[in-house]
């Protein structure tokens, strides 16, 4: 039978690198996605085409083939040698990145098209209107989407134990292969996992409330920032819009 | 960069075997996924708490923990108790449960889709619930979900090859077999290409359908 021992030597590292391998291939995700999202939207058809062209492979790719090819295939062709954790880390965030870059081109083309607009009116450069106008206000609309792909990607660094990165999965195979014993192994693995994402979802679902909170609260926050930049004596907003008033 | 053809020619007769394997996993664990997510989706909507509740518990369980962990729990496990399964066997029930919850959702939302006046339209003609259901709700809950369902398909391809660590011989087992008996690594290169291959038609084909789909409803 599975003692504490045994769960202290080899599931507690395995949780800590399942958890690394996550947040490492979350952030590249988030990354990817944004970059590759923004881009599908460019004016440029060129743009536009690759960007394109790499969500198709990257969507059409298993990731399981992608992270064998990552650890053995480019290592040979190249000459390179990544550590099995990097190379599992960078298929799972180019892969999920893909499938985030969707959220992003989904959630920009579904800001009003007089937003864009005013901001052309205002004469920012696309650059000032991604980062002022549009982002800020797509950006809600991608947290229910991107938690869901987040449990994906929790569920998706299993994968990396088959490139020999000692993860929760691993660490599980080993020990089916040591104690010939595989019953309690994989029912706890499997409770892990649930926990795991269990309380991944319960953290997005606080994020979640915080973004909707911080839409409705912005343009106050904003003045606040601004009135306390513009008066560093302590003026404030209101008083100086009252003499603009006055002026008039 | 070192790309040898002649490797790639030896390994084809052994990825065609691999591809049949995989079309095969494919076909059937779709069978089992619409079937089964059918029957979830309506065990959920069952008017007994003691049906609905076991239910959603599992299908949330599944769901929410990866398919390479369940498919290591079918093939160790499960033979202690019951049947032992071969790899590819154990391969094509894992695919159709693990994604049978996602297809309990789609239906759930195709069930939830159809008006509420539909279902008191049942209830009025005195129809039996099977009836409410199989002549009524299903045939236009399914007519919704079928590009969502489509979507899935394709999810189950791109999955498909975890089949191989269990000992399947895919596409990737194949690949993977070839790349340790001949120390290279083109075959893995050809199956991911070949991936690519089928998976963007497939999805154009689906994009296709949702359109038409949508345009008719």
């Amino acid at each position: 039978m599975m003692s504490w021992d045994f769960f202290r030597e080899w599931f507690l590292p395995g949780i800590w690198v399942t958890i690394q391998v996550l947040v490492y291939s979350a952030l590249l995700s988030a990354v990817v996605a944004l970059v590759i999202g923004t881009l599908r939207t460019s004016r440029f058809w060129i743009v536009r085409f690759l960007a394109g062209a790499y969500f198709e492979i990257f969507r059409g790719m298993s990731a399981l083939i992608f992270m064998f090819w990552m650890a053995f295939a480019v290592p040979l062709m190249l000459g390179w040698q990544f550590v099995p954790l990097w190379s599992g880390t960078l298929a799972l965030g180019l892969t999920y990145g893909a499938y985030g870059s969707e959220i992003v081109r989904g959630a920009l083309a579904a800001v009003p098209a007089a937003q864009r607009e005013a901001g052309i009116a205002l004469s920012f450069t696309r650059w000032q209107r991604l980062r002022r106008i549009e982002l800020p206000q797509a950006w809600p609309e991608m947290i229910p989407p991107f938690n869901n792909l987040l449990i994906e990607l929790l569920k998706g660094t299993s994968l990396v134990s088959v490139i020999a990165v000692a993860d929760m999965t691993f660490a599980g195979n080993l020990l089916r292969l040591a104690k010939n014993e595989s019953a309690p192994i994989y029912t706890l693995l499997l409770v892990l996992y649930f926990i795991l994402a269990f309380i991944l979802t319960r953290l997005m679902r606080m994020l979640e409330r915080r973004a909707k909170a911080g839409v409705g609260r912005a343009p106050e926050k904003r003045n606040g920032l601004l009135s306390r930049k513009l008066s560093p004596s302590g003026e404030s907003m209101q008083a100086s819009t009252q003499g603009a008033g006055g002026l008039g | 960069m070192t790309f040898d053809w002649e490797v790639v020619d030896d390994f084809m007769p052994r990825f065609w075997d691999g591809v049949l394997v995989t079309l095969q996993a494919l076909a059937l664990g779709t069978l089992i996924a619409f079937a089964l997510g059918l029957v979830w989706a309506m065990a959920q909507r069952a008017p007994q708490r003691w049906v609905r509740w076991p239910v959603t518990a599992v299908t949330e369980f599944i769901r929410n923990t990866p398919l390479l962990v369940q498919l290591f729990f079918l093939f160790y496990v499960v033979p202690q108790w019951g049947p032992s399964m071969s790899p590819l066997t154990t391969g094509i029930v894992g695919l159709g449960l693990h994604y049978s919850t996602y297809t309990a959702e789609v239906y759930r939302a195709g069930i939830d889709g159809v008006p509420v006046g539909q279902w008191e339209a049942a209830k009025a003609l005195s129809l039996s619930r099977g009836r409410t259901w199989s002549s009524v709700i299903l045939p236009q809950a399914i007519r919704r979900v079928v590009p969502a369902l489509g979507n899935y398909v394709v999810a189950m391809l791109k999955d498909s090859p975890m089949i191989a660590v269990i000992g399947a011989l895919d596409m990737l087992g194949e690949a993977r077999q070839f790349s340790n008996e001949t120390f290279t690594t083109e075959a893995i290169t050809v199956v991911g290409v070949a991936f690519i291959v089928i998976a963007y038609p497939a999805s154009l084909l689906i994009r296709v359908l949702e359109r038409r789909l949508v345009n008719n409803t």
